[in-house]
């Protein structure tokens, strides 16, 4: 049966991942999204998006605790925005799959069936 | 996408309510994890992380909905679809707790509360809508596309008033307008976006079904119930 190995649909899986975030995330809108609409509204803002007067939930917004060199989908030094958002995608993806892939490995049922039986160990 | 961020930053909601939210979320997570033991083996750990990996990824590719706003995909109908209840809802926290870390999108102050909209109710909704709509749809690609997508679109709504709700409770700004005129943008700006990542999830559902419907978690407790088909598919 020519079946994908699981090894190689997941590898394959990362590359579209990858090029997803590493490519395609510059073509995306850079339009407030729902939620944060939703925390505009009430307010006006100017043409880079600053908030100039009026009531709003995003008036109370603050600052992120942490920041880092790649806060907000950038790589800080790196200024060619396209570079910039690819290089952000592709490590996001790499350290979300690392962390993700780790975790649930560390955690997953390890069969009975599977584990070494007596036979096994005398072998 | 240079200075954008996706879910609630730090100081929208106040500090208990967020610290409330982040509680529950930490005892739903605990049990999701003991949940999870169940379903994760060898095939599926490794599935798991690609599934919180690709959700990253969709979640930078933003969507126009409406003139000036945009919006994207949250994954939790994806997630549940793909890789059941428990261990998703573990995926789509992964995910956020990634951004919040490292991304700075989602204030570390607000993670309970981006985790109880997205990962938790979600999820909850979207799986189950799937569990439901799966006993009662033709067995098709086109049964299981339909229910991929009516199960992103309710997800979607369902967190985004899980947002209202948290911010009733903690709001820190007093609104002019009313709560429920927030409730009503959310909800009709997260129908569209539920529109946008119902025709992602299907078409993701879809192709993974198409080279290996072993990994789609939710055909195989279908497959378990002795049909004809699938008895003849056993030989």
């Amino acid at each position: 049966m020519s079946r994908v190995k699981t090894v190689s649909f997941i590898v394959g899986g990362l590359l579209v991942a990858l090029l997803l975030a590493g490519v395609v995330s510059n073509y995306a809108s850079s339009s407030p999204d729902g939620l944060d609409s939703a925390a505009r509204r009430g307010c006006t803002t100017d043409e880079s998006g600053q908030i100039t007067g009026g009531t709003c939930m995003a008036q109370s917004e603050k600052e992120h605790e942490v920041g880092g060199p790649l806060a907000e989908y950038g790589v800080s030094g790196v200024d060619n925005e396209f570079l910039s958002t690819g290089l952000s995608g592709v490590i996001g993806v790499l350290i979300t799959f690392a962390v993700g892939a780790g975790l649930f490995w560390l955690v997953r049922k390890r069969r009975p069936d599977r584990q070494p039986t007596k036979v096994d160990a005398e072998r | 996408m240079k200075g954008l961020a996706m879910h609630i930053a730090n100081g929208i909601v106040n500090l208990p309510v967020s610290l409330a939210f982040a509680a529950l979320a930490a005892i739903a997570l605990t049990i999701c994890v003991i949940r999870a033991r169940q379903d994760l083996d060898d095939r599926l750990a490794p599935m798991a992380g690609l599934v919180a990996a690709f959700i990253f990824a969709v979640q930078m590719i933003n969507y126009p909905v409406l003139p000036g706003v945009s919006g994207h995909l949250l994954g939790g109908a994806l997630a549940v679809i793909l890789v059941g209840p428990w261990v998703g809802a573990l995926c789509v926290s992964v995910v956020l707790i990634v951004q919040s870390l490292v991304i700075s999108d989602g204030g570390l102050s607000a993670l309970g509360l981006n985790i109880t909209n997205m990962a938790l109710i979600g999820t909850a909704a979207g799986y189950l809508l799937v569990a439901l709509l799966l006993r009662v749809v033709p067995r098709t690609n086109a049964g299981l596309g339909i229910t991929a997508f009516t199960a992103s679109v309710v997800s979607v709504v369902l967190a985004s008033q899980g947002f209202i709700l948290q911010y009733w409770l903690g709001g820190e700004i007093e609104l002019k307008a009313s709560l429920a005129e927030a409730a009503g943008w959310m909800a009709g700006v997260h129908t569209l976006i539920g529109v946008g990542e119902g025709i992602i999830t299907a078409v993701t559902v879809l192709a993974v079904a198409k080279v290996r419907p072993d990994l789609v978690y939710a055909l195989r407790g279908l497959r378990r119930a002795p049909t004809p088909s699938t008895v003849e598919s056993a030989v």
